[in-house]
């Protein structure tokens, strides 16, 4: 076995890793500028920290893409509030946190203690996913030595703030990534999402005022206040400021995370550093977001990979989990292993959620195996309308937007299966063995 | 209950302001020291929260990770969402289906190791992955599947992995 992971060379223009393998060691971290910024925060106030936030115009980089520093203005003002960092990445095809977090994890934990001191918070959790054990383990010994050099624990240099960061460890569960999920589950709950408002900022953590950010954001917040807002926003496209991070995932010779400034194309990460499709095969489509965002076409590979680019092409950037998908992949078995997914993945909190996506599934099952009939593949896109923001949170969504997205730049490939009675693709075709002829059976029927 | 869960749950205590957001971590060491959430796990965790053992099960069965039924000595989960489905982790599972002579979910007969696919771990670029007792082995390939199952048999699992 190779070693694992493995880790892309960076980028010339990359602000979070801009170095080969981890710095995992604080003397080795601060002897490359780190905690500088922490220092350079110090001196200055709550509002200017807000407002070089603003000024960046970063915008939130776990997928909803919402701009940090307004997120950071809307906090309620309160004598106890907390920080919460969603490090529960689950996304399919997302894996750009866990880099983060092995490579660079001491500028994940800056960021927390200059946002703690931004908001006089008076803790962080850190709510990472529970399959991520090493990862958690590494965030553990980086607290540990801010601790030891009194970044965490005691009195902040020329302040009386002291700053507290834990580990939350979550048990598996993709929606506590969802951000009211994540805080119910954090509050002892089932990680269910409930209904806003109240909003986070008025009352989350522990009831209590609370701002909530993915990893990757808050690991940029030091490159900002290192390099000032404005000249980050200099950085990637004027609605899609500085670089992030994108997983490619798939059908590509090179597959890894890749930080790319936002001003880049999907072509530029596919063929230019993921090294194109291997050999002798040919691009069919690719996710652009994580599993949950419609797919995108070859005649697509020039579309940016910036927020508004991706809306512009009819999809969305989410999380930046990229999947390529060759000329072998049956599209029905691509969108059935989707829609498994979200149905196995759904709360059961919101009825349309609920029973919608184990409808797509049930009904997808039997289009892979030949069963379904051509009107069921218009029931499918019915349903997907059905389920569509009609729910709590965008779980429903994020399994209908998809699903409905294969089904309309593919369905020839459907309909041949209902014409054939079985799936047209070869026996070597990708996937091929999770559905072998014994699982084709449809799933027993919910009655209506 | 042994004295050693109850601290550490009232250690996991201490670092929330409210003492029921220490149940995933009460609820993990407590399956780190029975090897499942057995009805005495879950009364343990109760004890150690003072929450009722109904409320303690209704958080466990929410999560993947809490097993709610006996499991081997060894959990090995096999990622099979997109993007490892993509490059082949689907034969990956059959193959270990056949060495085990179990299909997933299932325990080997001897009792040694639990099979079972799981969702996306996060290690899409570096996939096919296969979590081994919740440590991660990545560009997994067919021909590991019976070297890591005769390394398995031949170990026990080590009693408190990540705490």
């Amino acid at each position: 076995m190779p070693e694992s992971p493995t880790f892309a060379q960076p980028d010339a223009n990359a602000l979070l890793l801009p170095f080969a393998g981890s710095r995992r060691e604080i003397a080795e971290y601060e002897a490359n500028g780190g905690y500088d910024s922490l220092r350079k925060s110090l001196g200055m106030t709550s509002e200017q920290l807000v407002d070089e936030m603003i000024a960046s115009n970063l915008r939130g980089r776990g997928g909803a893409g919402f701009p940090a520093g307004r997120k950071a203005s809307f906090l309620a003002p309160g004598v106890e509030r907390y920080l919460v960092i969603n490090g529960d990445e689950s996304e399919p095809g997302t894996f750009k946190d866990r880099e983060i977090i092995l490579r660079n994890p001491h500028m994940l934990i800056e960021g927390i203690i200059i946002y703690l001191w931004m908001i006089r918070g008076a803790a962080a959790y850190i709510y990472i996913r529970g399959e991520y054990a090493k990862e958690a383990a590494i965030l553990e010994g980086a607290i540990a030595q801010a601790r030891e050099k009194g970044y965490i624990g005691s009195p902040l240099p020329g302040t009386d703030y002291v700053a507290n960061v834990y580990v939350h460890r979550g048990a598996g569960a993709y929606i506590c990534g969802e951000e009211t999920a994540l805080l119910s589950s954090l509050n002892g709950d089932r990680g269910q999402p409930t209904a806003k408002p109240p909003f986070p900022a008025v009352s989350g953590a522990f009831k209590k005022p609370t701002l909530l950010n993915n990893v990757e954001t808050v690991a940029t917040v030091p490159v900002i206040v290192g390099m000032g807002g404005a000249a980050y926003a200099g950085v990637g496209t004027e609605q899609s400021t500085g670089t992030k991070m994108f997983s490619l995932s798939g059908h590509v010779k090179n597959p890894g995370n890749y930080e790319m400034p936002l001003s880049a194309t999907y072509r530029d990460l596919i063929e230019g550093k993921g090294g194109g499709l291997p050999e002798g095969r040919t691009l069919k489509a690719f996710v652009p977001g994580g599993s949950s965002m419609p797919i995108l076409m070859p005649n697509q590979l020039d579309t940016g990979l910036a927020f508004e680019a991706v809306v512009a092409a009819g999809s969305m950037a989410g999380s930046g989990a990229v999947i390529v998908v060759d000329d072998r992949t049956c599209m029905v078995r691509f969108a059935l292993r989707t829609a498994e997914f979200y149905m196995h993945e759904s709360c059961g909190k919101c009825t349309p959620c609920r029973e919608g996506t184990r409808w797509i599934t049930e009904l997808l099952r039997k289009q892979e195996a030949g069963l379904g009939t051509l009107e069921e593949i218009d029931l499918l896109l019915e349903i997907c309308n059905r389920v569509e923001g009609n729910c709590l949170c965008v779980l429903g969504d994020a399994c209908a937007m998809p699903v409905r997205s294969h089904i309309n730049n593919f369905r020839h490939e459907f309909e041949e299966h209902c014409r054939l009675g079985h799936c047209p693709c070869p026996d070597d075709a990708p996937m091929s063995e999770l559905y072998p002829p014994l699982l084709k059976a449809p799933l027993p029927m919910v009655s209506a | 209950m042994s004295d050693t869960l109850y601290d550490e749950i009232q250690r996991e205590i201490a670092k929330y302001p409210d003492r029921r957001s220490a149940i995933l971590p009460a609820l993990r060491h407590a399956q780190e020291h029975y090897g499942w959430l057995s009805p005495e796990a879950l009364e343990a965790v109760a004890d150690g929260l003072d929450l009722s053992p109904a409320r303690c099960l209704a958080v466990a069965s929410f999560y993947d990770m809490f097993f709610l039924q006996p499991v081997g000595e060894h959990v090995v989960e096999v990622c099979t969402n997109l993007s490892c489905a993509l490059i082949g982790a689907d034969h990956l599972l059959r193959e270990f289906e056949r060495e085990l002579d179990v299909k997933a979910p299932g325990t080997s007969a001897d009792g040694k190791i639990t099979l079972r696919c799981v969702e996306c771990m996060g290690g899409c670029g570096w996939g096919p992955v296969v979590s081994v007792d919740e440590e991660y082995e990545e560009h997994f390939q067919i021909e590991d599947v019976a070297p890591l199952l005769e390394r398995l048999r031949s170990t026990s699992r080590p009693s408190e992995s990540h705490a």
